[in-house]
């Protein structure tokens, strides 16, 4: 059984066909890696996966449930959470007040628990900190915990995106270019990172034009361009795949 | 941090203080009354502030609200003889389901068209308030709207009942407006501010917190209407005008988007004003406006609109076992 599969899906913008006839699926605990030229249609797939976009064609199955169609914010209820290439974070708030965003579906108390500030509402909001606050420790956040998400630089900016995440409760994430802006240090911090989300039960679906990451943490890789699937394979296998190589960088001789 | 949080309670216990016993300093009727409007403004602020300074949606149409929870007020109490607090409560829920009723079918609608929307709505009160005599008494307005009476105590000027009454309720919407606000329901509001598509990708409802702050704001400002009523014993449709909903925006604007602390000195400050200024009561407009663009220059975020630099509190100690990355810096 596949955590995540689609069939055949298409989906045009006018003229323009950015995801065409893709077939994919990824496996509990797995990490897989989508890979492609910029334009390949590679964010248009996260989009459409996490409901922002609805396909023309073909089916995409959660846990062997169809979740095509369904309202964007009735996926993350599915278990599917996501980062943004070109950062969504909540920047006039806190850093851990992002986390607690997050983690709101799972934060039960209702309108009047709040403003008449029951019992419950203290105990669920405390527990809620506690664990947002481990969390972005575990992302080595914990100093910055109080600070204001437009004040973190770039790197931190993409862990806190990765961290609010992970607070809806989803254990499958989409990662999109999460090394993009990131130092050599920190993008060998979110490697460890990422396999360290896989030992914690996380299937993870990585865009990401780093390749030491890519090739480091997945399982298999998908290469698209032009919307189409133009290999797949584990790592080494793609590695020396000459058609990948043309496409991705437009250049056999070199290597990835 | 903790002086500043000692300074801060310092100056709020003040400020109470001051409030509870400004009767004694032996004011004016019409320097009391002055004040009161205050706390009626502070409140349409804060009612404001939730749509405006907390989610984002810009309403240019506030003082249909007000008007319709002054009507209610008034006309149940006029017409069917009942008693302030129950009316003030119709006038409320009235201003509430108002709210609601523009909420559910604006929603949708972002910036400028929302606006739009509710510059119309507040058109359309008024012209109701004109033409519906029967509740509303047309153009001639409503007079003789009874002072409040609570368990039997007429609450007037005088005996300063009605500014105690005033702060009694600013007191129990400040407090509204903060407990709400510092609870899942205003970081949600906060968050759908901040970015709409990222707060549905957290798998929140955004129309239905869109919907819940209309409610909230109306409904404050329903309050604010039907005590305002009860004030002044005379209310006709041209105390609810365009400017009125603009007066209230600048309030917010001028003393912080998104904060309570700025709801009080916006007031305050925009009251006073053509009070000390008599002679520039007929350009009030024109110096409001230049307020505004100066403060979209120099201060956006308004005079009392800093960000908190006080350390977020989590309750009880975090461990340090959790983390799965040593970063080296
Ligand atoms: N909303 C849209 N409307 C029209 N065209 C779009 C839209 N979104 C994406 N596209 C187009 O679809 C194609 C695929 O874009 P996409 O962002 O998915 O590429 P990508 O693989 O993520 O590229 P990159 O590596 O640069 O992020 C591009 O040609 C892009 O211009
Ligand atoms: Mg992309």
């Amino acid at each position: 059984m596949n955590l995540l599969r689609a069939e055949n899906i298409s989906l045009s913008f006018g003229g323009l066909t950015a995801v065409n006839d893709f077939n994919f699926y990824i496996n509990e605990g797995q990490v897989v890696s989508i890979i492609g030229p910029n334009g390949a249609g590679k964010t248009t797939l996260f989009n459409i996966l996490t409901g922002i976009y609805k396909v023309n064609q073909g089916k995409i199955y959660m846990n062997e449930e169809p979740i095509d169609g369904l309202h964007a914010r009735k996926i993350v209820s599915k278990g599917i959470a996501r980062t943004f290439q070109n950062i969504r974070l909540f920047s006039d708030m806190r850093v851990i007040e992002n986390v607690l965003v997050g983690a709101h579906i799972n934060t039960d108390y209702s309108f009047f628990d709040g403003l008449f500030r029951t019992k419950r509402f203290y105990e669920v909001e405390n527990k809620k900190k506690q664990e947002g606050a481990k969390l972005l420790e575990s992302l080595g956040l914990e100093g910055r915990l109080s600070d204001y998400a437009d004040n973190l630089s770039y790197g931190e900016q993409r862990k806190l995106e990765i961290a609010r995440a992970m607070a809806t409760g989803a254990k499958l994430l989409l990662l999109d270019e999460p090394a993009a802006g990131m130092n050599h240090q920190e993008s060998e911090d979110l490697r460890v990172f990422i396999s360290n989300l896989k030992n914690l039960g996380y299937t993870i679906l990585l865009i990401e034009h780093d390749m030491r990451v890519v090739m480091n943490v997945s399982d298999y890789i998908y290469v698209m361009d032009y919307g189409k699937k133009i290999a797949e394979g584990r790592p080494h296998e793609i590695q020396s795949n000459e058609a990948v190589a043309m496409a991705y960088l437009g250049d056999s001789e070199v290597h990835l | 941090m903790s002086e500043k949080f000692t300074v801060d309670k310092i100056v709020i216990a003040s400020i109470i203080l001051l409030l509870l016993g400004l009767p004694l300093l032996g004011f004016s009727q019409y320097v009391m009354r002055i004040v009161i409007l205050m706390g009626i403004y502070t409140i349409l602020a804060l009612g404001l502030n939730i749509l405006v300074g907390y989610t984002g949606l810009v309403s240019l149409g506030h003082a249909g609200f007000f008007a319709i929870g002054a009507y209610g007020t008034a006309y149940f109490m006029i017409q069917h003889s009942v008693g302030f607090i129950v009316a003030l409560t119709i006038g409320t829920l009235l201003s509430g389901f108002m709210g609601f009723v523009l909420g559910l079918p604006t929603i949708r609608l972002s910036g400028t068209y929302l606006s739009i929307v509710t510059l119309g709505f507040a058109m359309i009160v008024q012209v109701v308030i004109m033409n519906w005599d029967s509740v509303t008494n047309g153009t001639l307005g409503m007079s003789q709207i009874p002072k409040p009476n609570i368990l039997g105590y007429d609450l007037n000027l005088a005996n300063h009942g009605i500014y105690y009454l005033m702060l009694f309720l600013l007191g129990l919407v400040t407090l509204g407006c903060y407990t709400i606000i510092h609870s899942k329901i205003g970081r949600t509001l906060r968050a759908i501010k901040s970015d709409e598509l990222a707060t549905t990708m957290m798998g929140i409802h955004i129309d239905r917190y869109k919907i819940l702050a209309f409610v909230l704001s109306a409904s404050i400002t329903g309050l604010a209407g039907g005590f305002y009523a009860t004030l002044s014993s005379y209310i006709d449709h041209n105390s609810f005008g365009f400017d009125l909903s603009i007066l209230i925006l600048c309030m917010v604007i001028l003393g912080g988007m998104g904060t309570i602390r700025g709801m009080y000195l916006g007031a305050a400050l925009l009251i006073i004003f053509p009070e000390i200024a008599r002679p520039l009561m007929s350009w009030r407009f024109v110096v409001y406006g230049f307020v505004l663009i100066i403060m979209m220059h120099f201060r956006p975020q308004g005079v009392l609109g800093w960000r908190s630099r006080r350390k977020y509190p989590i309750p009880g100690e975090v461990k340090k076992s959790y983390r799965m990355v040593e970063v080296e810096e």
